[in-house]
């Protein structure tokens, strides 16, 4: 069974449906002793990266979740909150990924946020992405992105720049794109994680 | 290669879609959801949902829709429509919208788009602006294209930029209903004067129609409502012939079973 950890940082609606309608177990995670009930985690988050991760800090939850040993995947601005550093209010991260996340340049031919639909290609062998092919469509909008890494990149988006679309170490992943907006191919991105 | 957008847009009073709908499939043309859910099937990339509910209530009718959109439906949607202040859109986003529209309030006290930015993230706040030409200028317009405003179009939506707005929804009235094809002259303009992307809107009435505005004007997505609604142009066909045109699209995964 899934623990999403609350925080505060965003809305977390549209994912627990889409972790009902395909027949995913979830619960909430609000304090330390809530993880043993679950086998995997996931750390949602919009907005502010800075403003997150101050809100994820309060809960006391960080000593915890730097040290999960199953797999966790962490969406959208918890993804970030998994690195080192984001531009985003010169904040300091969690560091479980010591990459960086940064602020895409925006133009009249590159718009930031960069919202939509974009290609997707795995970087390496992962069941994250089992069943889906390279090239698939998954939904963006963020105005900031985790640097390239080919230690740490899973997978990778083109944008003005190449950048993490997905990031991987160990029991911790990262999606940039928003699996559960993603129609099908997110979906089977979801149940992949739910079976890792 | 980030896709072009495809958005049918439905017009929805107390929790039911207005306008006609002549889907051949369709249990009940009236409920939004089954519309939607029709519409994610075909490969629309998003949906926006414009609430024009007149009564008190409407705040509450417009969450549960929001719910009832965010329960089924597998990718991102708008809603619009008398979101006045923080509190609407708060309850939005708490009920699983990925992003509002606000028009009218927004020209009335440009300071909430300020608010609304800092209090969700310019990713949650489309403004839409509603535009007609008089006096060959581009003049700002409020419900529904009946009263204009003080205010030049791009005047407007560059200040809406720098306040804060993380999309542009744009409506020409003068196209809007002629199916004469987007104004892509204007389209093109507020494009390449902004750095966040432009929804073009008003005018849809062919495919080339969509072609066109993607080649001329180079805006992320573009809205439509009767061409879709009444089965005049389906989106699979359109996808097929903007990729023919070199217009990335998104193609769709086959779905999957039900549990």
């Amino acid at each position: 069974m899934i623990g999403i950890i609350t925080y505060g940082a965003g809305n977390i609606f549209s994912l627990t449906a889409a972790l009902e309608r395909l027949g995913i177990p979830y619960g909430m995670i609000n304090n330390e002793e809530d993880f043993e009930q679950f086998d995997r985690y996931i750390i949602p988050g919009v907005g502010h990266a800075g403003a997150a991760m101050a809100k994820l800090e309060q809960t006391g939850l960080v000593p915890k979740i730097k040290a999960l040993t199953k797999p966790t995947l962490g969406i959208c601005v918890g993804m970030q909150l998994l690195t080192s550093h984001s531009e985003e209010g010169d904040s300091k991260l969690l560091d479980i990924f010591p990459i960086n996340t940064l602020k895409f340049a925006a133009s009249t031919e590159y718009k930031v946020p960069h919202t939509g639909w974009n290609r997707v290609y795995p970087e390496k062998e992962n069941a994250l992405f089992e069943n889906i092919p390279d090239g698939s469509h998954f939904y963006f909008v963020h105005s900031y992105f985790i640097e390239y890494n080919i230690e740490y990149t899973l997978s990778s988006t083109t944008y003005n720049n190449k950048f993490s679309a997905s990031i991987w170490r160990d029991n911790f992943y990262g999606v940039q794109f928003h699996p559960e907006k993603s129609g099908a191919y997110g979906e089977t991105l979801l149940t992949n994680f739910s079976k890792l | 290669m980030l896709s072009k957008r495809i958005i049918p847009c439905l017009d929805v009073k107390d929790g039911r879609t207005v306008k006609g709908v002549n889907f051949v499939d369709l249990r009940d043309a009236g409920d939004p959801v089954e519309l939607a859910w029709n519409y994610s099937r075909q490969g629309a990339d998003e949906l926006v949902f414009l609430d024009i509910t007149a009564t008190h209530e409407r705040r509450k009718t417009m969450v549960e829709l929001v719910k009832a959109v965010a329960r089924q439906i597998n990718i991102p949607f708008t809603i619009g429509g008398g979101i006045n202040e923080i509190a609407d859109a708060d309850a939005l986003l708490n009920a699983g919208a990925d992003k509002i529209s606000v028009n009218s309030a927004a020209v009335r006290n440009p300071a909430l788009i300020d608010e609304l930015a800092k209090a969700f993230g310019v990713q949650f706040v489309v403004i839409a602006v509603d535009t007609r030409v008089i006096a060959n200028k581009n003049i700002v317009h409020l419900n529904g294209g009946r009263v204009p405003t003080e205010k030049e179009t791009l005047d407007w939506i560059l200040e809406a930029e720098s306040r804060g707005a993380g999309e542009i929804l744009l409506t020409s009235m003068d196209h809007d209903g002629t199916k004469g094809g987007f104004d892509n002259k204007l389209l093109k303009l507020v494009n390449d004067s902004v750095n966040i992307p432009v929804i073009a809107s008003g005018g849809a009435g062919s495919v080339q129609d969509f072609v066109d505005v993607f080649e001329k004007s180079n805006v992320d997505a573009a809205l439509a409502a009767s061409v879709f609604h009444y089965g005049e142009i389906l989106i699979p066909d359109l996808k097929r012939v903007l990729r023919q045109h070199n217009i990335e699209v998104r193609e769709i995964a086959p779905p999957n079973p039900p549990r």
